[in-house]
């Protein structure tokens, strides 16, 4: 067990139930936090033995971890990392959120809490320090999370909130968590998990310190990291997150030619330079925010006080679906916040009904439909089950643009052949985050690839979701690997900790920390039909301009790249896990797959 | 992949850091490490690096700590492997990106790459150029400290007679395309070619360096990460009023380019701005006689001594700046646009302390390209000035 005088973690793991209103503190092994470090890793951890209960169970945990850079100074370390299965899905989800939730936590001095049990009316978990509270949370039900927020901060000065919307109470398998206002942890319908346990809100106020091994060794790091991210133009250039927030790249998805437009039927939006960053900005006149422990700021609050959209409600409510008013994204942004709905599954969710229904979809029309999403009465409603169950329901499943259930960000495949991979294995579903190869397939970092191309590519993605598995476990923000690397966070890690480790031996617990994941997915029924895209894009070609031609991807090439993936992961040709990769790993072998 | 593999060995014979065959590079579909590079430096890299290993080995830090910005900022530091074995070098692998291995008295270098044979290939460059920097800029120092040894005088002279002739002295200046630009595809051609003959000049690594050319209200600079030599569909059209970010993948000094414009279009209007690593400039740049200075340690960021490369003899006047990569607190950005609007005359340029060497050109990247030239010229023969002056 850890004790007081470890570094990097408290060794306590908060267990809330809410059914009988019990509250307990899991004390792990130190083998466990060396071997899943924190965040993603303990979260799948922690929820392992559940992996199969259904969504419905009050049994599932719902665990929100930091890890054991949180609340430290290393650069991006202050989110907090939520994971459960995914009623939308159906596989693990798991979300990463920024604000103060996580730093919050850690300096409350618990490593993780972990919700379980369904209470018979609302309820927050207030936590302050040591001390939780279970609080009534009744008159809150119902209510939109921007009431939530202030009717919640006129008696808790400080701290961090997490809550649920409308969409949480009623039934949206994509419900989001809202975090301090503008913040989220938006995908795979956590929020959702929490309505089922009538887990309202949880803040949190902490007021102690991590304890750190080597204070000057993390100064160091620190400084090597924040050189990085310096001479990084994506993050700090003129034209990056930090100016435009993750908008800045709208104009690089326009040119390239892999913005999803139509449901992702083309892949160019005409007028799409008018609906970019810089008209935000001049528009909005935003200013800058960001997580704690951030100093890249990628986060922007428009004068009025809306949260500005994000890359991918920018794109998902323009060009997805046949939009070019500005307003009309910020008002949709800001109804998903308020309603607690994942802007990319309700974008994209919209944009199956609008193919399906050949209906155009003016302004007044997609903030009804997202109310009835969020809300569960009205038109709308029936699209609150997500894309894919809408789709299946009108007899036209191929129109669902979503792997494994969850939409697709706003990156069209075709144009980025490492992405197609990168989405079909992902282990949470349509998610470009698990491998990011945006990053040098379009971002030139750490160098350029052949985005057209799949050679390579079933590694290099394997080791980016090894790597982002570490990152989200550390915990850190993905933006940062643009610029810095594990090379430089694994000193960070070993400063704070106290425990040697190098950058390939992060990689072999992201390794275990991703194969964990395939696990759970395994006994939940997954194979490798489930890691595989869309007909459309084998189908259908993107909208190809002069000298660059948007083919569709070549099938073929795309199942012998899978193959390849699933040799280097240690997977069957099925995509299942084997006994002797997961023995390699420590893993240990699930009861529902004895049979396998 | 295979196509990768020769493509970056042969360059690493082509910029002279190798003999020809004097590289192994592999990649494994199906392994962990996609590329794997081990090569045997050739010439004065070789007798550079050779020496800063056996010091390193014999202080016992088994590691090079150059000064330059490149290292600082990318690599930050090369471990040492005294001998070839897969134990070492795989140990020092999973520290750094490379390391150099002292293997029977002579270096080699060893590299990875996770997403392709480029990154273990910029590496080994980086490595060597860092290599160079660091030995001769610290043989200057030595002389100035008066610490230089019989034994360390003897093996500078053995260093320095390896040292390549100076490619401008032997072919002149390179026949480059006449401005003003009007056209994108025009300046885009000057572009290309001038990128591509500052890497032959030995004037830049390959991967490292960027150009720009400002054409009315757009900048076209090459992207980030893009090799000089190979420029091809690598350059960026950015807007001067900011409306677009599609050059989010512009070069990260940028910002410092188009503060530089900026400043000309209200001046003397030079719209060609050409940025290489000249390596005795780079070395001079860290040379300082103020050896019991306060900021000793911090000259990259905290340097306020106004400091230049100055040539009486042609009016060379090259002020020295500090300045990091980039756009932090400490960047160039900050330091560099003023420092090279100042500039007058006919060879405008700016050095960046332990960083490398930004020129302006009027109309074109003949008067950049000759003040890069000229400017390393003159720094390889004050360096070998100062080393004489000081008995070394």
């Amino acid at each position: 067990m850890i004790g007081p005088d470890m570094f990097g973690w408290t060794g306590k793991i908060l267990r809330v139930d809410l059914g009988t209103g019990a509250q307990d503190v899991l004390r792990l092994p130190e083998a466990v936090y060396h071997d899943y470090l924190g965040g993603k890793g303990l979260g799948g951890y922690l929820l392992r033995d559940c992996a199969s209960l259904s969504t419905d169970d009050p049994a599932l945990p719902l665990v929100l971890a930091v890890g054991p850079l949180t609340a430290t100074i290393a650069p991006t370390s202050g989110r907090c990392h939520l994971t459960t299965r995914s009623p939308l899905t159906g596989a693990v989800a798991d979300s990463s959120a920024g604000g103060r939730l996580g730093t919050e936590l850690a300096r409350a001095g618990w490593d993780a809490v972990m919700i379980v049990g369904r209470a018979e009316r609302p309820i927050g978990i207030e936590i302050d320090d040591a001390s939780v509270r279970l609080v009534d949370a009744s008159a809150l039900a119902g209510r939109d999370t921007a009431e939530i927020f202030t009717l919640l901060r006129e008696r808790r000065k400080g701290g961090s909130i997490a809550t649920t919307g409308p969409a949480a109470d009623t039934g949206c398998l994509f419900a989001s968590l809202i975090v301090d206002t503008h913040h989220a942890a938006g995908r795979c319908g956590l929020g959702r998990v929490a309505g089922q346990k009538n887990l309202k809100y949880l803040a949190v106020r902490g007021t102690g310190r991590r304890k750190v091994a080597d204070l000057a060794g993390l100064k160091a790091a620190r400084e090597d990291i924040l050189r990085l991210t310096a001479a990084s133009p994506v993050l700090l250039g003129q034209h990056g997150f930090s100016c435009f927030g993750t908008g800045s790249i709208f104009d690089l998805m326009d040119s390239r030619r892999m913005m999803p437009t139509d449901n992702f039927q083309r892949t160019r939006f005409p007028g799409a330079e008018k609906l970019n960053a810089n008209a935000y900005k001049q528009r909005y006149q935003p200013h800058r925010h960001g997580c704690q422990g951030c100093h890249v700021l990628c986060k922007k609050i428009a004068a009025d006080g809306r949260s500005m959209p994000e890359f991918e409600t920018m794109s998902h409510f323009t060009a997805l679906i046949g939009n070019t008013d500005l307003e009309l994204v910020m008002r949709a942004g800001d109804l998903c916040n308020r309603l607690g709905l994942d802007t990319i599954s309700a974008g994209a969710t919209l944009a199956c009904f609008r193919e399906i229904s050949g209906e155009t979809l003016g302004g007044e029309r997609v903030l009804e439909l997202l109310t009835g999403m969020g809300t569960g009465m009205g038109p709308g409603a029936e699209l609150a089950q997500g894309s894919a169950k809408y789709a299946a329901s009108m007899g036209r499943p191929e129109l669902s643009m979503s792997v494994k259930g969850l939409e697709l960000p706003a990156y069209d495949p075709r144009g980025a052949y490492g992405l197609a991979l990168a989405y079909a294995t992902s282990a949470r579903g349509g998610c470009h985050l698990r491998a990011y190869p945006i990053s040098h397939e379009i971002l030139r970092k750490p160098v350029a690839t052949d985005r057209f191309s799949f050679s390579g590519k079933a590694r290099i993605i394997k080791i980016a979701e090894d790597a982002n598995a570490v990152v989200d476990s550390l915990i850190a923000c993905k933006f940062l690997f643009f610029a810095a690397s594990l090379e430089e966070y694994s000193r960070a890690y070993s400063a704070v900790t106290g425990v040697s480790a190098t950058a390939q031996d992060l990689l072999l617990i992201g390794e275990r920390i991703d194969y964990q994941e395939r696990l759970m997915n395994a006994q939940n029924g997954f194979r490798a039909k489930d890691d595989d895209l869309p007909q459309r894009f084998f189908a259908e070609e993107g909208t190809s301009g002069p000298g660059l031609p948007i083919p569709p991807i070549p099938r073929e090439d795309f199942l012998a790249a899978r193959a390849a993936y699933y040799r280097i992961r240690g997977l069957t040709p099925d995509g299942l896990p084997t006994r002797e990769t997961a023995k390699r790993l420590g893993l240990p072998w699930p009861q529902e797959l004895e049979s396998a | 992949m295979t196509s990768l593999l020769a493509k970056y060995a042969a360059k690493l014979a082509a910029t002279g850091l190798i003999a020809p065959g004097d590289v192994l590079m592999a990649a494994l579909d199906d392994e962990l490490i996609s590329a794997l590079l081990l090569a045997r430096p050739s010439g004065v890299y070789q007798a550079v690096m050779a020496e800063l290993a056996r010091q390193a080995l014999a202080d016992g830090s088994a590691s090079i700590t150059p000064g330059d910005c490149e290292t600082r900022t990318f690599l930050h530091d090369l471990p040492v492997v005294d001998g070839l074995s897969a134990e070492g070098v795989v140990q020092a692998l999973r520290q750094r990106k490379g390391c150099v291995i002292l293997h029977k008295g002579e270096a080699l270098v060893a590299s990875f790459g996770t997403v392709s044979p480029e990154q273990a290939y910029v590496t080994m460059s980086s490595m060597c150029f860092a290599c160079f920097v660091a030995y001769f800029a610290e043989h200057l120092r030595r002389a100035r400290l008066g610490t230089l040894t019989p034994e360390r005088r003897a093996a500078f002279s053995r260093v320095t007679a390896l040292l390549p002739l100076d490619r401008g002295e032997i072919d002149g200046m390179p026949d480059l395309l006449p401005g003003p630009f009007e056209s994108e595809d025009a300046a885009r051609e000057a572009m290309i070619q001038a990128g591509r003959h500052t890497v032959e000049y030995g004037l830049v690594d390959s991967y490292f360096g960027n150009i720009s050319y400002r054409l009315g209200d757009t900048i076209l600079i090459s992207q980030t990460g893009s090799s000089l030599d190979e420029l091809g569909p690598c350059i960026d059209p950015c807007r001067l009023d900011g409306s677009s970010c599609a050059g989010i993948t512009a070069s990260s000094e940028y910002s410092a380019h188009k503060a530089v414009y900026e400043a000309e279009m209200a001046g003397a209007g030079a719209r060609a701005i050409l940025h290489g690593h000249p390596r005795f400039s780079v070395i001079l740049s860290l040379d300082c006689e103020r050896l019991d200075c306060p900021n000793l340690g911090e000259c990259h960021r905290a340097c306020d001594t106004p400091r230049a490369v100055v040539d009486d003899s042609c009016g060379l006047s090259v002020p020295i700046v500090p300045g990091e990569v980039g756009t932090g607190p400490f960047g160039l950005c900050n330091t560099l646009p003023p420092a090279l609007n100042a500039t007058t005359g006919g060879k405008r340029g700016a050095i960046v302390y332990g960083h490398g060497l930004f020129t302006l050109g009027a109309a074109d990247f003949r008067d950049a390209f000759a003040s890069l030239m000229d400017v390393e010229h003159f720094c390889r023969a004050e360096y070998f000035r100062r080393v004489a002056e000081l008995g070394g």
